[in-house]
């Protein structure tokens, strides 16, 4: 403090000498050691400075030094974008994450056989509600603007978010799901001004790219909280989500959040569209697996690939969620799952939202075993591969798959030199 | 006074009783407008499982295979729809498997024909979706239920025969259960 304000008094003091023709640098200087960094001897500034230019003016870029980028996946997968430029799956890097909203460039991408973007101009696109309804509507994009809207933070997740032994970093283990801040209108609204006959039991959403996706999914789910979005994280939806408007059911597996969406069918059954049809399983369990998404949770500081300079103070950082409503507790251990403790909740839990949690620990040096456990609001409890392997009373093999979408702990391996590694591995 | 106001009372409760079914019936914002029914028709290429949205039209295996050839789908499915780079449409086990442990094949192990219809209709060919006619879906999804053993070489598919397509699965797959908000996503499962 004492420092600080003599610091100030010199400043203000040479506040003279401004006038007397002070270089920028040496303002710049001054600054510095206003708030006690000097400046290297060799530069008069602590760093170069970014030239303002037209492109930064109007829309903005981060450092060059921050290179956090998305990847395909996985890795030795289908490339995005292939040979004819169709982007399959790309996955965030959520080893670089911080907060829970997913900077909607590094959103993740997945389409459902690989897929062009539609280059749509939001001028001629329209959005038609029809079927079991006593009025069908079409909406140009500025009619849906005039509706009711809301805002709400939720989490997508591909089914195809799985942690197996072979995947390093958690960008290869947990990459796709992305967080983010919605904006539209709820489908209830518009079905409520469409009118719902009372036969209405399943809806089809239809995107309008090149295959036309579409998915059957229950009235029940309309009604209760789906999200008709047209923006992401405060501006319109990006391309590869869905623009100008895509479909959001909180919760549900990725492949339900119809992008373009050009199409509502309200029907009394289940319609066994395409998408429906990669659903399709022998078992009823198994099937509703695929649907909503269990609660999971992550690390993502220290995470594989990651380096521990050496023993002492960590925040341990991780990420949870859950398909069925908000996340009420996360736990951390940090001796292989012997005692779990109770994680701090960084962010206040949303339904359907990423949370960030955090855990205060002082590594001492030997190798361990650290994992995350996420419970919800409504009881779901986040469980070990072992243990959801002994329910469905198999046993767990290496490349033990969890049936339905995977949200079983998961584990990272810390070993003497630091050095951090997949748990399953 | 008094009866003015008994008869404004009379009227509101009138207002209130008549209105508020129609009320309940009309939209409330009255934003976008209604598509014809021509518009509609146009639009929807949802085919469910009574193949009520089918358009007219027929076609046949045989005639299946010369579309499978003319419309190039031997270029990425290979020939008979098996050997090529895109999923294999043809099965390699025999129809003494059971369904579940046969290869998961749409013309073979989807429930309803209607479905095969629908993508055909809707995705293919890549590059080009949209554009076969639909004798041309009809007789593609007639070759590929014949090369998998699902209907004879001759039958014909349309709007009335492609529905009643019995297919091997059968009833031999789950259904979904009702879902209801704040419920744990399968009833008694542990986590």
């Amino acid at each position: 403090m004492g420092s600080e304000r003599t610091s100030r008094r010199e400043l203000l003091k040479s506040g003279a000498a401004l006038a007397g023709g002070l270089t920028l640098g040496d303002i710049a200087s001054l600054q510095a050691q206003a708030h006690d960094h000097p400046p290297t001897p060799s530069s008069k500034n602590d760093s170069p400075m970014i030239l303002g230019s037209k492109e930064l003016t109007e829309y903005g870029q981060r450092s060059r030094y921050v290179t956090s980028v998305r990847i395909q996946h996985p890795p030795g997968g289908r490339p995005s974008p292939d040979a004819f430029g169709k982007q399959f799956h790309i996955a965030t890097p959520l080893q670089d994450s911080v907060g829970v909203i997913t900077p909607s460039s590094l959103h993740y991408v997945a389409t459902t056989r690989g897929s062009y973007m539609p280059d749509i101009d939001p001028k001629l696109h329209t959005l038609t509600v029809h079927g079991l309804v006593d009025r069908p509507l079409t909406l140009t994009m500025d009619d849906l603007k005039r509706f009711p809207s809301v805002t709400r933070l939720h989490f997508i997740e591909c089914a195809g978010n799985r942690h197996t032994p072979r995947q390093q970093t958690v960008q290869e283990t947990h990459g796709m799901t992305s967080c983010a801040e919605w904006t539209g209108v709820l489908l209830s609204t518009l079905l409520k001004e469409c009118g719902l006959k009372g036969s209405a039991k399943w809806f089809v959403a239809e995107g309008a790219e090149e295959i036309k996706g579409a998915s059957s999914m229950p009235i029940t789910k309309a009604m209760d909280d789906c999200l008709i979005a047209y923006g992401m994280n405060g501006e319109p939806l990006r391309p590869q989500q869905g623009f100008p408007v895509r479909l959001i059911p909180p919760g549900f597996e990725g492949i339900f959040h119809t992008k373009y969406l050009r199409r509502i069918k309200i029907v009394d059954e289940y319609y066994m569209n395409y998408n429906d049809f990669g659903h399709l399983r022998p078992d009823p369990k198994e099937l509703a697996l695929s649907e909503q998404i269990g609660p999971k949770s992550v690390i993502t500081y220290p995470s594989g690939g990651q380096q521990l300079p050496g023993r002492g103070f960590y925040e341990i950082s991780g990420l949870a969620w859950s398909g069925g409503g908000a996340i009420k507790t996360v736990e951390v251990s940090t001796d292989g799952g012997k005692k779990w403790n109770l994680a701090e909740l960084k962010t206040t839990p949303q339904r359907m939202a990423h949370v960030r949690f955090g855990y205060q620990w002082t590594w001492d040096g030997n190798a361990t075993e650290i994992l995350s456990r996420a419970t919800d609001e409504i009881g779901q409890v986040q469980a070990l591969r072992e243990q959801i392997a002994q329910w469905w009373n198999v046993p767990v093999e290496r490349n033990y798959r969890v049936p339905g979408l995977d949200n079983s702990i998961m584990p990272w391996k810390i070993a003497k030199d630091g050095s951090v590694t997949n748990g399953l591995a | 006074m008094g009866s003015l106001r008994l008869v404004t009372i009379l009227l509101l409760t009138t207002m209130v009783l008549v209105g508020s079914p129609a009320f309940a019936q009309s939209p409330t914002y009255g934003v976008g407008r209604t598509p014809t029914a021509e518009e509609i028709r146009r639009m929807d290429i949802s085919i469910g499982p009574t193949g009520e949205e089918l358009p007219p039209g027929r076609g046949t295996a045989k005639e299946g295979a010369l579309v499978f050839e003319q419309k190039a789908c031997i270029a990425c499915h290979g020939a008979a729809g098996t050997g090529g780079l895109a999923p294999a449409l043809q099965s390699k086990k025999g129809q003494d498997v059971p369904i579940w442990q046969r290869e998961r094949i749409l013309p073979l192990r989807a429930p309803f024909a209607t479905t095969v219809w629908d993508y055909i209709n809707r995705g293919m060919p890549l590059g080009n979706e949209g554009t076969l006619t639909a004798d041309e879906v009809y007789a593609l999804t007639a070759y590929l239920l014949f090369v998998n053993k699902v209907i004879p070489e001759d039958q014909v598919l349309d709007k009335q025969s492609l529905p009643k397509v019995k297919m091997p699965i059968g009833d031999d797959y789950a259904k979904l259960h009702e879902w209801k908000p704040n419920t744990p996503r399968l009833e008694g499962y542990p986590y």
